[in-house]
């Protein structure tokens, strides 16, 4: 049995998974339900200035991809719309009641210091664990100078942390948006200013579809569109890799992570983890499927800690990021080839096509119907993997590595780079 | 009284009939379509398509079905077998399509390729309009005889060049065996007639029904008429059942029971006996003693001479037969049916066994089931046309590739023709005799 607790800036909760400032952090109902399935923590959804912003309807687009729903999700709703002396009231009450658990309370203000100190003043006094700074919506409250606004000038986003520091001895974490070329920039300038941690990512700015009947952006509001922010199992891949430039910046070192995005399953969580998250939020995961999603979180990640004799989230957390190069660091002299296991072959022949149409002419056919047979030319076959991902059989094919008796070398070495140094 | 045998009308209520006789595989809702839809690998020259006797595009439509075109799905399966609804009911996909799918390994199950289709094909019905053209009109005619599936289909693809078609159908109405003789909760809601309104929309073709080749028609003057004509004649003969008492008033062809109970505006005017005894072994057994059953018979059993293995019913056939409370006994050959004053009272049943050598030989030991009613489902026939005729090969029409026959403007296709007796090979016969039939015609001298 693994010890799932979490602690980074003195935050401390019973196991990583906690739900982002979102619709699902809205209010004490939803957070009380929330700690009753079992979730380690919440981020409050953001606090704004009275009086509370309106929001629209409809508010959700998703994407599907081959019936499966929701695998992307768009929101163009803004921060909460609820009076903040009741938000603030019942963040208390809930702290109160969950000790154990963190409460976290995100914030997007006007980017001046007054509005700032005010209302982490307030948030102070409910007892919460900790301040999020919204810097990465993308919808809506970009448009005033807020969220995504501020997230993508380094500048501003160094000088609200720099602010928020000086006003309380809450932890601050600094939410940044994925809408940057570079997210080192922002993520030193929380550093600069004195962040204990950043959370990403926030909603890749989106058109998540269009109404081709009615010719207007999804999800729309009275025949009109707007873009939003795109979230769910699709940006995963893009939060991992911001997650890790982050976690293997030295600039950055010190400072925590928790990430988020498209994390729906213990194994999404141990990835970001092994990528240098310390605790990690999900959203749509909850909103697709409701709380009880965390329980086989839990469990799923503890029997998996079990399975690979790791006791303790450190013990494999950031473990990824040591094996995370450049391209230009890996071993060009590595060589791969596909491996068709006949046995388990049910002659579909995407392996074929794939490699056919698009890839290397290695795979051959020959034989017909279910006497067909595939096979890999191996003078032709580059390793690509491409074949091993279409083939819907698992371990059908596998790749193999070839033992060439050749040493490592990176392309920095390769005497086949016109830019190569002499050999070492 | 008591040895009077208990056949009845009314057997259930009108709401059980209705239940018992409705779609007997419900249609995929949309959600459900694509989630199949997209269990679907698309395979590089898939399996499937080889086991269509049509040659149906099936990952082609299956994908449109994924994609959200559903009408391009619908006119890819209708491209090659114009017959794709009812051929999406009515085939036995677990031998071809569904059959030849790499989903049929260990732990799998393959795509459900028949309700697919009749979801793509349903979806465009509900569309109306008929989805081909017509090539400008060539002034050719042709003679269609027999209005069902082979018929239809190379009426409509002659209609669809431009040529002018004439189907003369012996019975009172289109559909061949589509109208008369599938089971009824395979193609219920009048599906066959549905069917025929929609492929004869294309225009050219009309239909003569209750014009029998050989006594309405011959095949001679038709030939003088018409440019071209194609048998589509099916099979109009019913094998004999050689054992006494199959002349019985109690005992059915059940070819002609099912095109009855095909027919009927009230299933409950139907008389049905309590305890049925069904002879044979293809899948017009099965239809028979399902189709008894679920009008109310209490005890329905086929019997079959051979083996499970042997049987012309597919496994599943045999398998919805018998959780349709029908039981199966194998290895018994009829040997008489006993009555009492004219009444069916017993089917008496020699024991069969195969020596070494395969052959099958009585063991002496015999059964007596006791039943009101028996139906003979021992094969059709081919009933040849005589004098004139085209040759014939093993009782039924001789043809090359492309259903020619032994005549040079004669062609056939379908049940009447050596082959499988299936829906959908007597659509490609009809799809192929068109193709040659247009050649033909477009080469004749003005």
């Amino acid at each position: 049995m693994a010890d799932l607790r979490c602690e980074f800036a003195g935050i401390k909760s019973p196991n990583p998974f906690w739900l982002a400032s979102a619709p699902p952090t809205d209010k004490a109902y939803n957070v009380e339900r929330a700690f009753k399935a079992g979730w380690g923590g919440v981020i409050w959804k953001t606090l704004g200035e009275d009086p509370p912003i309106v929001n629209t309807t409809s508010r959700y687009g998703a994407t599907a991809v081959n019936g499966q729903r929701m695998v992307g999700f768009s929101n163009i709703e803004l921060v909460t719309d609820r009076p903040l002396d009741i938000n603030l009231a019942e963040i208390k009450q809930i702290k109160r009641d969950w000790p154990d658990r963190a409460v976290l309370v995100s914030l997007m203000v006007p980017c001046e210091e007054a509005p700032w100190k005010k209302i982490l003043a307030a948030v102070e006094d409910t007892g919460a664990d900790g301040v999020e700074l919204n810097f990465g919506c993308p919808h809506g409250m970009s448009e005033r100078g807020m969220g995504s606004a501020v997230g993508q000038v380094p500048e501003y986003v160094e000088m609200v942390t720099r602010w928020c520091k000086a006003t309380t001895a809450m932890p601050v974490l600094v939410k940044l948006t994925p809408n940057v070329t570079n997210i080192l920039a922002p993520a030193q300038a929380a550093k600069a200013g004195g962040a204990d941690a950043v959370s990403l990512i926030n909603t890749v700015n989106s058109i998540v579809s269009v109404d081709l009947d009615r010719m207007a952006p999804n999800p729309m509001v009275d025949g009109k569109g707007s873009h939003g922010g795109y979230s769910g199992p699709a940006v995963k891949p893009i939060a991992l890799h911001l997650v890790a430039e982050i976690a293997a910046d030295p600039a950055c070192a010190g400072m925590a992570i928790s990430g988020i995005g498209g994390i729906e399953s213990w194994r999404d969580a141990a990835e970001f983890i092994s990528l240098g998250s310390h605790s990690v939020q999900v959203c749509t995961g909850a909103m697709h499927y409701g709380f009880k999603i965390v329980d086989d979180m839990i469990d799923g990640l503890d029997n998996w800690m079990d399975s690979k004799g790791h006791g303790r989230l450190q013990d494999f957390h950031g473990a990824a990021i040591a094996n995370l190069v450049d391209w230009q660091d890996l071993n060009i002299n590595y060589e791969l080839l596909a491996r068709i296991d006949q046995d388990k072959c049910i002659k579909c022949g995407l392996c074929h096509i794939a490699c056919e149409d698009t890839a290397h002419q290695a795979i051959s056919v020959t034989g017909q119907g279910a006497a067909r047979r595939f096979e890999v030319i191996d003078p032709e076959c580059v390793g690509c993997n491409l074949c091993a991902h279409v083939c819907p059989v698992e371990g059908c094919i596998e790749m193999v590595p070839v033992d060439n008796g050749k040493p490592y070398l990176n392309w920095a070495q390769d005497p086949r780079n016109p830019q190569a140094g002499p050999a070492q | 009284m008591a040895d009077v045998a208990d056949i009845r009308t009314g057997r259930l209520s009108a709401v059980a009939l209705a239940e018992n006789f409705a779609d007997v595989h419900r249609p995929l809702d949309p959600a459900a379509a694509l989630v199949d839809a997209n269990r679907c690998y698309f395979c590089y020259d898939a399996p499937c398509i080889g086991a269509c006797p049509t040659g149906i595009d099936v990952p082609g439509f299956i994908r449109a079905i994924a994609t959200g075109n559903v009408t391009g799905a619908a006119l890819t399966i209708l491209q090659e077998n114009i017959f794709g609804g009812s051929c999406a009911r009515v085939c036995p996909t677990e031998i071809l399509c569904q059959g030849a799918c790499v989903r049929n390994g260990d732990g799998d199950r393959p795509i459900q390729i028949g309700l697919l289709q009749r979801h793509a094909t349903d979806h465009l019905k509900s569309g109306a309009r008929h989805p081909f053209t017509r090539a400008p009109a060539t002034g050719r005619t042709v003679a269609v005889v027999g209005a069902g599936p082979a018929g239809l289909a190379c009426a409509h693809g002659l209609a669809r060049q431009g040529h002018d078609v004439i189907v003369f159908e012996a019975r009172s109405k289109p559909g061949g065996l589509n109208e008369f003789g599938i089971a009824a909760y395979k193609v219920p809601d009048n599906f066959a007639q549905e069917e025929v309104s929609f492929i004869t929309a294309i225009g050219g073709i009309e239909i003569h029904s209750d014009r029998t080749l050989g006594r309405d028609l011959t095949l001679a003057q038709l030939r003088l008429d018409f440019d071209a004509v194609f048998l589509g004649l099916g099979q109009d003969g019913v094998r004999a059942l050689d054992a006494p008492g199959a002349d019985l008033t109690g005992v059915h062809n059940a070819v002609d029971y099912i095109a009855a109970l095909r027919q009927a505006d009230d299933l409950a005017k139907l008389p049905v006996g309590r305890r049925v005894v069904v002879i044979g072994g293809g899948n017009t057994a099965i239809d028979i003693a399902v189709q008894t059953k679920r009008l109310g018979a209490d005890d329905v059993t086929i019997f079959y001479r051979r083996g499970p293995v042997q049987m012309g019913a597919t496994h599943h056939e045999q398998d919805f037969a018998q959780i349709n409370g029908v039981r199966i006994k194998h290895w018994l050959r009829p040997l008489r049916i006993d009555n009492h004053e004219g009444a069916v009272t017993a089917a008496v049943f020699a024991a069969v066994g195969q020596d070494d050598s395969g052959s099958l030989a009585d063991t002496g030991a015999e059964q007596t089931i006791p039943c009101d009613m028996v139906f003979k489902a021992v094969g059709q026939t081919f009933v040849p046309l005589g004098q004139g005729g085209p040759e014939l090969a093993a009782g039924r029409i001789a043809v090359g590739p492309n259903g020619q026959t032994s005549l040079p403007d004669v062609w056939a296709g379908g049940d009447c023709v050596a082959g499988e007796d299936l829906t959908v090979q007597a659509v490609q016969d009809g799809k192929l005799a068109a193709r040659a039939m247009d050649l033909f015609l477009r080469n004749m001298e003005a």
